[in-house]
């Protein structure tokens, strides 16, 4: 077959393959840019207070209305970006480094399989908001003590995914075959193993970053996490939870990016593992 | 009962089947024009290559593919009305009734949860609308004429306690269940050992014979094609390049492409004057030009030493059950094996699935611990090897592996996988890049291959990419493990070729395992023959194929289809039924050995019976 027939089926299964990617990418950069320049984009001090403009609807002054404050909602909502971008890109990255590591020497090294991973056990078998709230009262709230919480929560989920990929690529004949051409222990973990946990690695990764949005939002909301000084849509969400029946568009809106930023980084996590597949490279 | 073939009527009649799949690009036709007969009695033989289109073949014909992704047009014709405009309704009644199939893999296609007599049952009763007790008594009648031994008791139990061919037998069963009138049988006997092939191909001819179905085989086999079928219809490509009596086809092909694959097929014998190994000819698949290699494999030298003496080898794996790991048997793979291969020499480890053949190259190269026994390559002894005295001496052996693409990493470019015993070695950066060249081009490839990921090939090349990395080091010892088993024919007459061409250039010593005797026969200069993890004979080549001693050499070398549909085959019953049960308790010891001598270079093992 050819001729315009054909290229009229190419197109769109072009896009259909890419436009999760797309897509992710496109909000993902909006909320970035968010949280980059929020003083630049028409937003006032989010903690200014304002009493005579308390819960004020939506208006052409106070673009989501206000809070029971006076404080612009519109302005939180974006300031809040920079937490929950802050909180999920570093837990992520801390989960999938500290993830990795731990399931590589699990993994690897049947010595040390079994302890680690009666820890492994250990730790997930406590919830993780319970074991994040437990650690922010220690700790008194902070945003690095919220993001240190949330990774410690976390970890063992990613280190899982991380052995059990592991112990399933050792068996694979490559594997073997390396084996027998000499390489050695560090290298076939290294050069063939750490590269074909990437998918799997990656996948979770994401989830992990959106969960971890979730967590601080959780923690926000149950003034355990962030202090209320420091906009998120956590703490947002919190503050509005009274009044949602009067004025829901306090807790619509944070919800709202919280939920499309969590879509976003699913997308883009997705899209990464079948970039990274030499398969689908073209 | 007997049946004539030339009743007129076909049962079923295929007429210009195409069948077109959606690809992201549009419709990929990948069968086009495919037109037979199939008679009441009949067996036709769909014959190809892999990709050939065969089982879409089948497929198209039972309405199995995959709905909305596939376009099929054309006709098929089951006593007179078009299976193609049936509803699903109607030919829900016509598949398993009238058509019914058995596919490649016995293993999986039984469900383990439940127990054969019930999986029997249920496809009686929905077909048949029996009651339980009367669908549990035509299961067992059903198992009785499959040729299992007492079918009743065997009703109760799980697809788990079923040998491979005793499974088949099952899927058999399942599928005469309704007398069907046609049966698709897609590479039945693929998957079973040779000794278990010659049997269901025999059950098969029987039930043919009893009932006067017609049966459809699709295989890539061209010696199961001479045994079973009457007629062959032979596929390239998604063509159907050549249809007539399977006499005719062996004795006369027509086409290029027919001709070029019936050469290719290695033949058992072909090799009893001839001193050392002979490469195959190769014969061009669109041309059918034959052509013979221009190098030969020299015969050895028996007074030189050894390169690789293998004693007393022995390997067990432990199962342990429970909490605390209690010991509860032993799976003996290898039992007191020894041998050895003298420099350019081949050895062939050959044995059904399950006699620790691979288990042995795998202890040889040390990818297993062996518990005792010794391997000395070049006179060092490998067992018991610290890792860095194990890395430095696995250079001078090297293995290639069944299954080209899992033995490549799919995220490394080839040329990396190459180089990466050379990496090891720690050789020069510019020397590896220039030897990755000069190795893909010795396998057959171009240097600039180097830059491709594994997929990009295909499953021949792979096994070129992997022979390149085998050399990379210049080994003495290559242990090739059931290395062309994947492979289609033509392909494999290459491949075959390909490593005894290197052989012969860098007189490398060969550890050759596998199954496929007419192969073996044309490679080695030395044939070990194994059962349940011990070498029950070994001699030279021309030895073990002209004077066969111990039993089971000679059911193996017997249970080879022969790719001649005049020879008429006297199968002798199997002494040596499905391979027995390598596990033992703990403590087991097997009985001592001893072999007696049957010629110069011949050893056999003497059984007590």
């Amino acid at each position: 077959m050819g001729g315009p027939a054909a290229t009229a089926l190419r197109a769109p299964s072009v896009w259909r393959r890419d436009k999760g990617m797309t897509l992710g990418v496109a909000l993902l950069g909006t909320m970035v840019i968010c949280a980059l320049f929020a003083p630049l984009l028409g937003t006032v001090d989010p903690t200014a207070i304002n009493p005579v403009n308390r819960l004020k609807p939506p208006s052409a002054e106070h673009w989501f209305g206000t809070d029971m404050v006076g404080r612009d909602l519109y302005s939180r909502v974006i300031y809040g970006a920079r937490v929950s971008l802050i909180v999920g890109l570093s837990v992520a990255a801390l989960c999938a480094l500290a993830g990795l590591a731990i399931g590589l020497v699990s993994g690897s090294i049947r010595q040390l399989d079994g302890v680690i991973m009666r820890l492994i056990d250990a730790m997930m078998s406590i919830p993780p908001v319970l074991l994040a709230i437990a650690l922010t009262a220690l700790w008194r709230g902070s945003l690095v003590s919220v993001i240190v919480a949330v990774t410690l929560a976390e970890t063992p989920s990613i280190a899982r995914v991380v052995r059990g990929t592991v112990l399933s690529l050792r068996e694979l004949p490559y594997v073997e075959a390396s084996t027998a051409v000499g390489a050695s222990m560090m290298r076939i973990i290294l050069v063939h193993i750490l590269p074909n946990t990437l998918p799997a690695l990656l996948v979770q990764a994401s989830y992990v970053c959106a969960s971890a949005m979730i967590v601080e939002s959780i923690l926000s909301f149950l003034g355990a996490g962030i202090p209320p000084s420091i906009p998120s849509w956590g703490n947002i969400m919190a503050d509005g939870r009274s009044l949602w029946l009067v004025l829901p568009q306090i807790i619509f809106f944070p919800a709202a990016f919280l939920s499309i930023t969590v879509l976003a980084v699913n997308l883009v996590g997705d899209g990464l593992r079948d970039m990274l597949d030499p398969r689908q490279m073209k | 009962m007997a049946f004539d073939l030339d009743t007129g009527q076909p049962l079923l009649s295929v007429r210009d089947l195409s069948t077109s799949f959606k690809s992201l690009t549009g419709w990929t036709e990948v069968i086009r024009d495919i037109s037979f007969d199939l008679h009441a009695g009949e067996t036709l033989a769909l014959v190809g290559e892999s990709g050939s289109g065969k089982s879409v073949t089948s497929l198209s014909i039972m309405r199995l593919n995959p709905a909305g992704r596939t376009r099929t047009s054309g006709q098929v014709l089951f006593e007179g009305q078009d299976l193609l405009h049936l509803s699903e309704e109607q030919m829900l009644r016509v598949r398993g009734n009238d058509i019914a199939m058995i596919f490649q893999e016995p293993m999986t296609s039984l469900n383990p949860v439940l127990s054969i007599g019930f999986q029997l049952g249920e496809a009686l009763r929905l077909h048949r609308g029996i009651t339980q007790a009367e669908a549990m008594k035509e299961a067992e009648r059903l198992l009785e004429r499959v040729r299992i031994p007492a079918a009743r008791a065997r009703l109760s139990d799980f697809p788990h306690n079923f040998s491979g061919g005793m499974r088949q037998r099952v899927m058999i069963a399942m599928a005469l269940a309704c007398g069907p009138r046609v049966l698709v049988a897609d590479e039945p006997t693929t998957a079973l050992d040779v000794t278990v092939q010659a049997q269901i191909i025999d059950l098969l001819k029987e039930l043919q014979r009893e009932e006067g179905m017609g049966i459809l085989f699709i295989t890539h086999d061209m010696g199961v094609v001479a045994e079973v079928a009457d007629r062959t219809l032979v596929m390239y490509k998604g063509n159907m390049v050549e249809c007539a009596p399977t006499r005719e086809i062996f004795a006369n092909p027509r086409q290029n492409y027919t001709r070029a694959l019936i050469s290719s097929v290695p033949r058992l014998g072909s090799m009893a004057e001839s001193p050392a190994p002979r490469p195959f000819d190769v014969t061009d698949r669109e041309t059918a030009v034959q052509s013979t290699p221009d190098f030969t494999v020299a015969p050895v030298r028996p007074d030189e030493a050894p390169v690789l003496e293998v004693e007393g080898l022995r390997t067990r794996f432990p199962i342990r059950r429970g909490l605390f790991g209690r010991l509860v048997g032993n799976v003996h793979a290898v039992e007191n094996v020894s041998f050895d291969i003298r420099p350019g020499e081949t050895l062939s480890l050959v044995g059904e699935s399950g006699c620790g053949k691979s288990t042995t190259g795998r202890s040889v190269m040390r990818l297993v611990t062996p518990q005792a026994g010794s391997v000395r390559l070049g006179g060092q002894e490998m067992v018991g090897l610290g890792r860095s005295a194990l890395r430095r001496i696995r250079q001078d052996i090297q293995m290639v592996f069944q299954d080209p693409f899992a033995s490549l990493d799919p995220r490394s470019r080839v040329g990396s996988s190459i180089a990466e015993p050379m990496i090891v070695a720690g050789l020069d950066r510019e020397l590896i890049r220039q030897r990755v060249g000069d190795l893909l081009e010795e396998v057959g490839l171009s240097r600039d291959m180097a830059r491709r990921f594994p997929h990009e090939f295909s499953g021949g090349q792979r096994q070129r990419i992997c022979i390149a990395r085998a050399l990379a080091v210049r080994p003495k010892v290559i242990v090739a493990d059931e290395a062309v088993s994947a492979l289609d024919v033509t392909i494999k007459v290459q491949i075959v070729n390909l490593l005894m061409e290197l052989q012969a250039r860098h007189r490398l010593s060969m550890l050759f395992i596998s199954h496929d005797m007419a192969v073996v026969e044309r490679v080695s200069h030395r044939v070990a023959v194994m059962y349940l993890g011990e070498i029950v004979e070994i001699g030279s080549r021309a030895a073990i194929f002209s004077s066969p001693q111990h039993a089971y050499t000679r059911q193996l070398l017997a249970a080879v289809p022969v790719a001649d549909p005049g020879v008429a085959r006297d199968r002798a019953p199997a002494a040596f039924g499905d391979l027995r049960n390598p596990v033992k308790p703990p403590g087991y010891e097997p009985p001592r050995r001893s072999y007696r001598k049957a010629g110069p270079d011949h050893l056999v093992r003497i059984d007590e019976f």
